[in-house]
């Protein structure tokens, strides 16, 4: 059993989402896809575990040997990533049937947990996976089932904001097919540990320079670097509110994870770094990123926009950190992937409950919030303080990390400049914290209660892990510490 | 060099014909049939880069020496589901997106979604004829 875990860390899901169609009642179906999820986060804790004591774990699928079958690699990289992914997924989905009650018509809700299990089933199987073309496979179950679960928002917009994701999401998804495919015409291969060893001896060619750049477009469409992020703010802003928290918490992470899979593992940091200009390139629109998206999010009316842009300047954060190509600037990005998914879960956590309770997300009507939901506005609050990056939070640390990484990398400019982005996040989490806390409520409108317990629960929960991980950093650092080093090579 | 890499010329034109279909026309199917012919010339690259000159298809026989690579080929039958998926989800949009706009044309769409935007704050339900 406990050989097969990396196998069943994507089977689990797999499995579970066909099976929701047998229970049909609602409420039954959360509580099958919870328990499916709970198994998955609990078999990632069990990876991780394994992983952090006995090194890399290799699973051979269906027992065909690694370079010819098809090879589940987990190594401390991977297993963190799942951790992220399933732990988020499961703390989210406590409060799903509470969420799309009122949100998605009643004969959808079985579809929604179906769809829900198959998105994360791809996002497991990406990370898990050591097979550059099964990636692309997993790529189309998250994406395709991602794109059925935004056009569920009961907005119109939700639909063409669907529609444009899926123009986007596809063009990334065959970017990176025809990139795989140049690779294979070079080397033979698709495992990625035999192209690793494969495509130095190549590195010089055409082919492999165009198939590198391809690959590289592809994964930035999907991870929403600017200026490739069009997509992003309106995808989440008028998509359900728990399919929101999931993406905004994980998706960008699994496309992140698969640009430095592909850039420090299979490519090989020589070549990306030194070969190739990568380096200004990230450095350049990570910084862009960071400023035109803060920017951007201080004139949005909608608060789910506000957020979805400030997700678009965090991804930038996070890809200065890859550009310093540094083991200290890679600890910083792990640490951000972590960070990030909690502070943004949080925030979308408690959006949701807003809209449960009030129906709209518009700036104008959180006037008053502040004494009418206190419990979910503190929440919404300390996640921001937590993107701005304040002591005791785990933005903090992240951050504090990704500034050492620069100066010690003598980058003493782009250090000040993310100073100044951070900056930015003050302001427009500061004109959320005075529309609630500051503003009378709108004449007219109905007083409403607090969230319920089963959003408060999931959205404490995360709150609290925000703050335990800003003061007790030495799990999380740790694991992001030994990660970055694997994929450097250096022995820890 | 023109001739040898005749198939590579071939997937190329597609694939900038495709590209340029799903950039420059506003029409959301056309958009679609864009995307599908990008797909195909992906198709056409994997499944032209597997075949051997003179090689039959990889059966196990005495007659049989020399054989075309058969796993690009099965990879690209994966591919081809996803494509087929992508498309169909894709025209279910679109049919959802005409009975919510009353409209396929991307300008349109964006009209009238500026004009909810500046109307009200209030929520438009899908079905909603502007």
């Amino acid at each position: 059993m406990i050989s097969h875990l990396p196998v069943l860390q994507v089977i689990v899901p797999l499995m579970a989402a066909p099976l929701c169609l047998l229970l049909r009642r609602a409420q039954l179906v959360w509580l099958f896809a919870l328990l499916a999820s709970s198994l998955a986060f609990l078999i990632s804790i069990l990876l991780l575990q394994q992983v952090m004591t006995s090194g890399v774990i290799s699973y051979e699928l269906g027992g065909w040997e690694a370079p010819w079958g098809i090879e589940y690699r987990i190594d401390k990289l991977n297993a963190f990533l799942l951790l992220i992914i399933t732990a988020i997924s499961t703390v989210v989905l406590i409060a799903a049937q509470t969420s799309i009650e009122k949100e998605i018509p009643k004969e959808k809700h079985t579809l929604f947990y179906i769809l829900y299990l198959l998105s994360l089933t791809g996002m497991l199987g990406i990370v898990s996976t050591g097979d550059a073309f099964n990636v692309f496979v997993f790529l189309e179950i998250s994406s395709l089932s991602a794109y059925a679960l935004i056009a569920l928002g009961n907005d119109r917009r939700a639909l063409w904001a669907s529609y444009q994701y899926l123009i986007m999401g596809t063009i990334g998804a065959t970017f990176i097919l025809i990139g795989i495919g140049l690779m294979y015409q070079m080397t033979g291969t698709l495992n990625m540990e035999d192209l690793s060893q494969r495509l130095p001896q190549v590195a010089q060619t055409r082919t492999v320079f165009t198939a590198f750049v391809f690959v590289i477009v592809g994964v930035c469409l999907k991870l929403a670097l600017f200026p490739l992020h069009l997509w992003l703010p309106n995808a989440y802003a008028y998509a359900p509110s728990i399919v929101t928290v999931f993406f905004a918490a994980t998706a960008t992470k699994v496309a992140i994870y698969l640009l430095i899979r592909f850039t420090f593992t299979v490519f090989g940091l020589s070549f990306s770094f030194t070969t190739l200009p990568l380096q200004g390139l990230f450095l350049t629109l990570g910084l862009a990123g960071i400023f035109v998206a803060s920017s951007a999010a201080i004139y949005q009316k909608n608060v789910k926009h506000i957020f979805a842009y400030s997700s678009i300047a965090q991804v930038g954060y996070i890809i200065v950190g890859i550009s310093t190509s540094t083991v200290m600037g890679l600890t910083a990005t792990l640490l951000h992937l972590f960070n990030h998914a909690l502070m943004k879960s949080a925030i979308f956590l408690a959006l949701g409950a807003v809209v449960y309770r009030l129906g709209t997300i518009q700036l104008s009507s959180f006037h008053g919030l502040g004494r009418q939901m206190p419990l979910t506005m503190a929440a919404v609050t300390i996640g921001g303080l937590s993107l701005i990056g304040v002591p005791l939070t785990v933005g903090f640390v992240s951050k504090w990390y990704l500034l050492i990484a620069l100066i010690e990398k003598g980058w003493w400019l782009v250090a000040i400049l993310i100073l100044l982005g951070s900056l930015l996040a003050v302001v427009y989490v500061w004109r959320i914290v005075e529309a609630a806390y500051f503003k009378e409520p709108l004449a007219g409108s109905m007083p409403v209660k607090e969230a319920p317990m089963l959003f408060l629960i999931p959205i404490w929960t995360l709150i609290i892990a925000n703050i335990y991980f800003g003061l007790d950093t030495r799990l999380s650092v740790q694991v992001a510490q030994s990660a970055a080093q694997g994929l450097f090579g250096v022995s820890p | 060099m023109i001739i040898g890499l005749f198939n590579d010329w071939v997937v190329v034109v597609l694939m900038m014909i495709g590209l340029y279909i799903v950039i420059a026309h506003g029409n959301l199917i056309k958009k679609l049939v864009g995307l599908s012919i990008f797909q195909t010339s992906v198709y056409i690259f994997y499944i032209s880069m597997a075949k051997v000159e003179g090689g039959s298809a990889p059966i196990l026989a005495e007659s049989i020496k020399q054989f075309s690579n058969p796993l690009p080929h099965v990879l690209i039958l994966t591919a081809i589901v996803v494509g087929i998926a992508t498309t169909a989800l894709g025209l279910a949009l679109v049919v959802r997106i005409k009975e919510a706009y009353g409209s396929v044309e991307e300008e349109d769409i964006q009209h009238l979604d500026n004009q909810t935007q500046t109307e009200s704050p209030k929520k438009v339900l899908e079905g909603d004829q502007a």
